[in-house]
C-alpha cells in the first residue's frame, strides 16, 4: 500500500544521479527487491507510469530483482529458501530456532543513461 | 548517443531515513525518549496509550502523536482529555506515518518541556515498518484475537521493534493462541526482543512495562 512514496523515491534517486551523469535519457533502472521487503512490483510499475512523465525517466524500464529470503536454522545448520516470503521452520528438522541471513534489500542497484557526446559526433 | 549504466546502489527509502535522523537528533537535544506504536486496528494501541499515561502522568511529560488516515480527532481527544498534548496528524489516506509526518507533528509538541513522546501509527501490520519515524524504539502491539501466526505472515515488522507487547492476555482463556509457537517465531526474527504480556484494562502486566519504559525515559535524560 506505500508504493507511492516508494516510487517516488526511485524517481528522485535515479533523477539525481542521471543529471549528475549528464544523462539525456533514462532508459532503465534496475532494483533489487528482498522477498522479506513487502513491495508489490505492479503497483510500483503503475505508479512509475504515472510519476516519471515528463521527467529524464519518461519511458524509463524497470526492472525488478527479487532475492530470495533466506533462512539458517541454528539447530542442524541448513539453509533454505522462504518462498513466499512467510516464515516457516526448518524443512529438515522442523526447528524454530532459525536466523534470517538476506532478503531485506530494496536498493537502486543502476540506471542505463544516454548522453549527447557533441565532441565524437560529425 | 551512447547507453551506458551507471551504477548506484543507493537505498530506496534512503530519504525517508535520512529525516529520520534529523527528528532523531532533536528528541536527543530535547532529552525526549520517543516510542513508535505499531500495531494492526484494534489491537488496543489507544488504550494503551491512555493507560500508560494514566500510570506515569505524576511523574512524567508526555506528548501523544496520533497518526490516522482520516481527520478523526476521537484518539487525540482521548489523550487531551488526559491532560497531555497531543497532535493529531491526517495521513491523508497514506497507510503509514513517515519522517516527514512525524517531523511536522514534532513541531506542534513542546518537546523541551516533555520526557516522553509516543507516536501512535496507523493500524497497519505491513507499511509502517518499512518507515523510520526516528523514535527511539519501536514498539509492536500484538493483540491475542489477532491469532499467534502473524509473526509468521507479518515478518518485516518483527525485525525493527526494541519491545513488543502482547496485548489482551485476559482473552486467553476463549481463544486459540499457542503462546510457544508465537513466541518462537518471534524469537527467529528478532532474538532476545524483550516482551509484555498485559491486559491494559484489567491492569494485568501493565507494571513491567511501565518500568521498562521509565527505564528507557531515565537513560535518555541522562544520556
Amino acid at each position: 500500500m506505500h508504493e507511492l512514496s516508494v516510487t517516488e523515491n526511485i524517481l528522485a534517486i535515479a533523477e539525481k544521479h542521471a543529471r549528475k551523469a549528464g544523462a539525456t535519457r533514462v532508459t532503465d533502472i534496475h532494483i533489487v527487491i528482498g522477498q522479506l521487503s513487502s513491495i508489490v512490483d505492479d503497483s510500483v510499475q503503475f505508479y512509475w507510469d504515472m510519476i516519471s512523465e515528463g521527467t529524464l525517466c519518461t519511458g524509463a524500464k524497470l526492472h525488478f530483482s527479487r532475492k530470495p529470503a533466506q533462512m539458517h536454522c541454528r539447530a542442524c545448520q541448513h539453509t533454505f529458501t522462504l518462498i513466499r516470503g512467510e516464515l516457516i521452520p526448518c524443512p529438515e528438522c522442523s526447528s524454530m530456532d532459525l536466523r534470517i541471513v538476506s532478503g531485506e534489500e530494496f536498493f537502486l542497484d543502476s540506471i542505463e543513461i544516454e548522453r549527447d557526446q557533441p565532441d565524437q559526433e560529425p | 548517443m551512447s547507453p551506458e549504466r551507471v551504477t548506484i546502489v543507493e537505498k530506496i527509502m534512503d530519504a525517508n531515513d535520512q529525516i529520520a535522523a534529523l527528528n532523531r537528533a532533536r528528541f536527543d537535544r530535547a532529552g525526549v525518549f520517543a516510542v513508535n506504536l505499531m500495531a494492526s486496528p484494534g489491537a488496543g494501541k489507544t488504550t494503551l496509550i491512555l493507560e500508560t499515561i494514566h500510570r506515569l502522568a505524576p511523574r512524567l511529560r508526555i506528548g501523544v502523536i496520533e497518526g490516522d488516515t482520516a481527520p478523526v480527532t476521537i484518539d487525540a481527544d482521548k489523550v487531551t482529555a488526559a491532560g497531555m498534548p497531543a497532535v493529531q496528524i491526517n495521513t491523508g489516506g497514506d497507510c503509514h506515518l513517515d519522517g516527514m509526518m512525524m517531523s511536522r507533528g514534532m513541531d506542534q509538541l513542546p518537546l523541551e518541556s516533555l520526557d516522553l513522546v509516543i507516536v501512535e501509527n496507523v493500524g497497519n501490520l505491513i507499511c509502517p515498518a518499512a518507515f523510520n519515524l526516528g523514535t527511539h524504539a519501536n514498539v509492536l502491539i500484538a493483540s491475542i484475537p489477532e491469532g499467534d501466526d502473524k509473526p509468521y505472515k507479518y515478518p518485516n515488522i518483527y525485525r525493527g521493534l526494541q519491545a513488543l507487547i502482547v496485548s489482551k492476555t485476559d482473552l486467553l482463556p476463549y481463544i486459540q493462541f499457542n503462546m510457544d509457537y508465537f513466541l518462537k517465531g518471534v524469537e527467529a526474527l528478532n532474538p532476545g526482543l524483550v516482551h509484555f504480556p498485559v491486559a491494559a484494562l484489567r491492569g494485568d502486566g501493565m507494571d513491567a512495562w511501565i518500568q521498562w519504559l521509565q527505564e528507557q525515559v531515565a537513560a535518555k535524560k541522562k544520556a
